[in-house]
């Protein structure tokens, strides 16, 4: 055939229609502006009564919880299908990523399938994180003896 | 008997798919082609029928396709001399899983979403040499079984990329028989071979089988020393929208144009509508496509001869992430209208 | 003026997110794994505090601010207990937004299915 990988790639490239960044990024910004918006209307609210740190808790759980029931109605993926990142990126969609394989793997039973596979995206977010906290943890402490 | 020209395996008595059928679900009941199905449901995780989950569900909607193919033919399931069927499940469970039911000879097939055309080919083969008289060749896909296995859980917010397409949730099924037989004749077949041409993007997937298919239709007019001008019209699996464009443009430098070209994918949808993307794709996409479109154009004459290819990408999920590139093959079948075969 | 901030802050931050995947063909899995890292490198040098306090939620909700309350919370069980601090702190402080996230999850796969979204 006339063709050869490094020209296919560039054929590829031409005929691939790209992603419309402008809208995406729109439905990005309000979306997820809209998630933090209503974070911080729920952080104000239990600042009433508690300090930073337990209304920061506090407002995690809560949008973790709206997360799951919405994922649970079918509705948060279909947001996400246009939000993208708008999505993705707030714990909410931290949450849905755990919320959706404890769903869908149900089928495969509670200890195999559930708990197995609650953390099959979520999973290195957590991994992550913690290695990276634990490394400024160790430089922190160094740190503070010299 | 057949003869070889190339790599096409041409039939002097050409057997005949003597009955056909094709089942598929909500976006494909939405879809230009609905009129055309033997089985259409909303009701894709056949809770009706109390099935426990996607992979069994995939099966029920091949028994569908099967039933009302044979039924179509007039014969039982006991009359099935042997069976090719393949899916997009691990293992190809869904087609194993049916056959439980159907208790006929069975050859599990794996091709991606080329099985269409694979088992077509092989269940021509037999019958056109005479190994068996009555074949049953089927495939299948389902949205919800493909995505949990290959992509993420059904219930995962994601956006969808504009190269991406959509697994149907369809079934095909065909029954050849012997030269002589009433039905379209299939006039040759060609069995393809892997191409690669370095694609990575396993949200392009039309792109990664391309190769694939212009590959086997050079093999197909080299061998026969036919022109695409020969034929009513040239279908391809699920290359999607930019699939198709790179074919046309791949043929385009090779000197054998398309003029008559269509791709299953853009024919099963409305491109554009609700999150279909570049078009669909998935063993059942091809096979629902033939049964429901293709076969019946042939029946009734507006076409009288037509080259069916099914594309499949050979990869699995392990060798993605291992960063493997991704496979393409291509398997072509020549169909004919029933007065040309006598 | 609060609100303002969280919502542009947080905004922004997701559009960022989109950017990369768009621009860099980066899987969203990977892109959050960065966020997090990211989130606790930025806490690291400082940078992450003011942002913060400037947009409260906006900063917090972000998957950057659970890299945030992971950086901060192991600086805090330093302060606290020494050397120990660095294997409880981050999970500590991030405990109830993934505990939350888990029992829900259980939650709701009791109580859903698996539904074909199309």
């Amino acid at each position: 055939m006339k063709l050869n990988p490094k020209q296919y790639d560039q054929m590829v490239k031409k005929a691939s229609p790209p992603s419309p960044v402008l809208k995406d990024c729109l439905w990005a910004f309000f979306v997820g502006g809209g998630i933090c918006l209503m974070g911080e209307a729920l952080r104000n609210f239990y600042l009433m009564w508690y300090d930073k740190e337990l209304a920061g808790t506090l407002t995690s759980i809560t949008l973790v919880f709206l997360s799951a029931v919405t994922t649970m109605l079918g509705w948060y993926q279909k947001l996400a299908a246009h939000a993208g990142a708008g999505t993705l990126v707030p714990i909410t969609g931290f949450a849905n990523s755990v919320v959706s394989p404890a769903i869908e793997f149900k089928a495969e039973g509670w200890v195999t399938g559930v708990g197995s596979k609650i953390f099959n995206i979520a999973g290195p977010v957590i991994a992550f994180g913690t290695l990276a906290s634990w490394v400024w943890g160790l430089l922190y402490w160094a740190m503070g003896k010299f | 008997m057949a003869f070889r020209r190339g790599d096409v395996l041409v039939f002097a008595k050409p057997p005949v798919i003597a009955a056909w059928a094709a089942a598929g679900g909500k976006k494909e009941k939405q879809g230009p082609l609905a009129g055309g199905f033997d089985f259409l449901t909303e009701d894709t995780a056949f809770t009706e029928e109390d099935c426990p989950n996607w992979e069994q569900a995939e099966s029920h909607l091949q028994q569908k396709a099967i039933d009302a193919c044979l039924r179509k033919a007039g014969i039982s399931h006991k009359e099935v001399e042997l069976t090719f069927a393949g899916d997009l499940q691990a293992q190809c469970t869904a087609s194993s899983y049916t056959m439980r039911g159907v208790q006929a000879p069975y050859a599990g097939v794996y091709g991606a979403c080329s099985t269409m055309a694979e088992t077509l080919a092989l269940a021509a083969a037999f019958t056109g040499s005479g190994l068996a008289r009555q074949v049953l060749a089927f495939t299948s896909s389902h949205f919800c079984a493909a995505e949990r296995q290959f992509r993420t859980p059904l219930e995962y917010g994601a956006k969808r990329t504009p190269t991406a397409q959509w697994t149907a949730t369809a079934a095909g099924a065909c029954l050849l028989r012997g030269p002589g037989s009433t039905g379209i004749p299939v006039l040759s077949v060609t069995f393809g071979r892997v191409q690669d041409y370095a694609v990575h993007d396993i949200n392009n997937m039309g792109a990664a089988m391309m190769p694939a298919a212009a590959s086997t239709l050079l093999q197909y007019f080299a061998g026969t020393g036919t022109r695409p001008e020969d034929f009513d019209a040239i279908l391809t699996g699920d290359l999607g929208q930019v699939g198709s464009d790179l074919l046309l443009q791949q043929m385009e430098r090779e000197g054998v144009p398309l003029p008559n070209h269509q791709d299953c994918g853009c024919l099963l949808y409305d491109l554009g509508s609700g999150n279909v993307q570049a078009g669909g794709s998935g063993a059942g996409c091809s096979a629902s496509v033939l049964c429901a479109h293709v076969l019946p154009k042939l029946l009734h004459g507006e076409w009288r001869r037509v080259l069916f290819l099914s594309t499949g990408a050979l990869m699995s999920q392990t060798t993605f992430l291992q960063g493997e590139s991704i496979p393409g093959i291509a398997h072509c079948v020549e169909l004919g209208c029933e007065e040309g075969a006598k | 003026m609060n609100y303002l901030w969280a919502f542009l802050v947080g905004g922004g931050i997701c559009v960022v997110g989109q950017l990369l995947i768009d621009y860099t063909k980066l899987s969203p899995a990977r892109v959050l794994t960065g966020y997090v890292v990211t989130g606790v490198v930025l806490s690291a040098v400082g940078w992450y505090k003011p942002l913060a306090e400037l947009a409260g939620a906006g900063a917090s909700v972000p998957l950057l601010g659970f890299g945030h309350l992971l950086a901060q919370g192991v600086m805090k069980a330093v302060d606290e207990m020494g050397l120990p601090g660095i294997f409880t702190g981050g999970i500590c402080a991030a405990a109830g937004g993934i505990t939350a996230s888990l029992v829900f999850a259980l939650l709701a796969a009791l109580l859903g299915k698996s539904k074909d979204q199309s």
